[in-house]
């Protein structure tokens, strides 16, 4: 059977701005049709990958492929192929909005028959029409930020890269941009970077989590959580005291936290978040607990899932805490004759 | 070359949008045209053999000192300054289609407005006693070699805008190359006095390289083809030099 291709491969990718690594030897890849979430903290090396995917900038080393076509072999080709949105939405202020991508669409080489139905229908879903006379340089953000989506997807790309295409959206934009990326689902593949990670988890199949130019975490986010987050939280209105409920709680754990226990309502129930060390569901067990209890009356409880932004902060903080380690590896070792103490100062 | 047009067509309708373009043209017809009237003036008032056509052509290198770097400054600096370069350059052009379209586009105003001063030697001969003889060649040379040493100075300014993100150090680049090519090229004899045994190679290319003599001898009737292929081989070497340079910075295919 033949082997599917991946739409982007990146392969041990490294791009040097002086002695500052901004990408150090990523690999990933996304397959036709997917969606991925590109994280990472300011300066991490995201949206350097990302010109580095569309021939923008050149790579120090390393392959990327977009559709199987090497980008550094035939730049010009992978260009047909993507839709590019880059961070901060460049766009030239003295143009109406319908004459850019007029002559975005000239650019892209679409078809002159299909030219005016294609603009008409990108400007319908990105929600453009009733601002397609306006001046650009003009429009607040969030319809700045639709001219950018709607120039992305308007040749009907293979691959989409948008470098934060939701910043500056208001919620009823945020929510339509998502339709809209959720609906190329299949027929294109997209990759995001964004700092909204609701957003990222809501839309994307897979995210890949980069900080100091190095690949921290990448999957589902689920495969994430379960990476990166080593205890189950629950949240429970109770009416008792926080006494009664550690002392209900000792059997099922040994290690346990109480992170939130907050004043009773005018029926007597407080809300609890319990944290237990582990990925494991003990909901049934607890339940039998407090049941048990004669202190403690439960009214509702419900194991949280551990937001994406729990998983991005485990996840950027392991990787400073290596990166501080192999810092500290670095450095030489003081001379034998030092005091032991300036050795420990060195080590921490 | 499929997106040249596709570009200059752009970049046309951007001068043409722009309400500077009118405002810079204006300014720039009004200050020749004071300039024409000022050397009619003086014409009146001290009578002399040649054409007041060829006074003004004589002239012509001062409007170009600012004309030159308020023409290009913007055409690379600016796209790279609001980051639309980005959004250019990640598409199928090619940077030689971005820089020939740029530099197109300003020599099609620059050409405009020179034709435009056109219409000051019509009213002049239009206005003047009919025995008057009307000799249109010094115009028709005169305006030939604006046209072609054009290529040359926009060219120097489409390579300072190519090397900067800023205009303004673009437009100091720019008027440094122009003014340095002009001054420089047309007095390097004098400049080379200092060397006490000066080869003659420096004479031949002081003749070569002197565009005020260049004007004369266009606005003479003398058509030289040296200066053609002196103006428009520096001209193409500077936009190769421009297209390197997006091509270095850019990444373009």
């Amino acid at each position: 059977m033949e082997k599917q291709v991946p739409a982007i491969e990146v392969e041990k990718l490294h791009k040097r701005f002086g002695k500052l690594d901004a990408v150090n030897g990523i690999s990933f890849q996304v397959a036709k049709g997917q969606i991925v979430g590109f994280l990472g903290p300011n300066g991490a090396g995201k949206s350097t990958t990302m010109r580095i995917l569309t021939g923008y900038t050149r790579a120090t080393s390393g392959i990327v492929r977009i559709c199987g076509i090497p980008v550094a072999c035939n730049p010009h080709e992978i260009k047909r192929r993507i839709g590019y949105m880059p961070e901060n939405n460049p766009l030239p202020n003295e143009l109406r909005v319908r004459e850019y991508l007029k002559l975005r669409a000239r650019i892209k080489e679409l078809p002159m028959r299909h030219r005016a139905k294609r603009i008409d229908e990108v400007m319908e879903r990105c929600d453009l029409t009733r601002a397609q006379d306006r001046i650009i340089g003009k429009l607040s953000k969030g319809f700045r930020q639709r001219v950018g989506i709607a120039d992305a997807i308007l040749a009907h790309p293979e691959v989409i890269i948008m470098d934060e295409p939701t910043i500056g959206l208001d919620p009823h934009q945020v929510i339509m941009i998502r339709d809209l990326i959720a609906r190329l689902r299949g027929k294109m593949s997209v990759i995001i970077s964004s700092h909204i990670l609701p957003e990222i988890e809501m839309t994307c199949d897979r995210v890949v989590i980069i900080n100091g130019g190095k690949i921290v975490g990448q999957g589902t986010p689920q495969d994430l959580r379960e990476t990166f987050i080593d205890s189950t939280i629950y949240e429970m209105e109770i009416n008792g005291k926080i006494a009664s409920l550690r002392e209900s709680l000792a059997p099922i754990a040994k290690e346990f936290e109480i992170n939130q226990f907050s004043e009773a309502d005018n029926c007597g129930f407080s809300k609890a978040t319990i944290r237990i060390p582990g990925v494991h569901d003990c909901g049934e067990d607890l339940f039998r607990c407090l049941a048990n209890s004669t202190d403690l009356r439960v009214r509702s409880m419900r194991m949280r899932q551990a937001p994406l932004e729990d998983v991005f902060l485990a996840a950027t903080r392991r990787s400073w805490e290596t990166l501080d380690t192999d810092l500290a590896n670095d450095d030489p070792k003081p001379d034998s004759d030092e005091p032991a103490e300036t050795e420990i100062s060195a080590a921490s | 070359m499929r997106h040249f047009f596709t570009l200059l067509r752009a970049e046309l309708w951007r001068l043409l949008i722009n309400p500077s373009t009118y405002i810079a043209a204006f300014l720039f017809l009004l200050i020749m045209g004071f300039v024409f009237q000022w050397i009619l003036l003086d014409y009146a008032n001290n009578p002399k053999e040649e054409s007041p056509s060829l006074t003004f052509f004589q002239i012509f290198v001062f409007p170009i000192f600012f004309m030159v770097p308020l023409l290009t400054m913007r055409s690379i600096a600016e796209e790279r300054s609001s980051g639309t370069i980005e959004t250019l350059m990640t598409v199928a052009v090619t940077a030689t289609e971005v820089i020939l379209s740029k530099f197109c586009a300003s020599y099609v105003y620059y050409a405009l407005l020179w034709a435009f001063t056109g219409s000051f030697h019509y009213l002049f001969f239009s206005f003047v006693q009919e025995d008057s003889i009307f000799d249109p060649y010094p115009i028709i040379g005169g305006y030939t070699f604006i046209a072609i040493s054009g290529t040359l100075f926009l060219s120097l300014g489409i390579f300072s805008s190519a090397m900067t993100r800023s205009q303004l150090v673009a437009g100091i680049v720019s008027f440094t190359l122009v003014f340095g090519f002009i001054a420089i090229g047309s007095n390097l004899d004098e400049l080379a006095t200092l060397w006490i045994s000066q080869p003659i190679w420096v004479e031949q290319l002081s003749e070569h390289t002197n565009v005020i003599q260049h004007m004369r001898d266009f606005s003479s009737g003398i058509i030289d083809t040296r200066a053609i292929v002196l103006y428009l081989s520096c001209s193409l070497a500077f936009l190769f030099l421009s297209i390197l340079i997006l091509e270095y910075r850019e990444g373009g295919a």
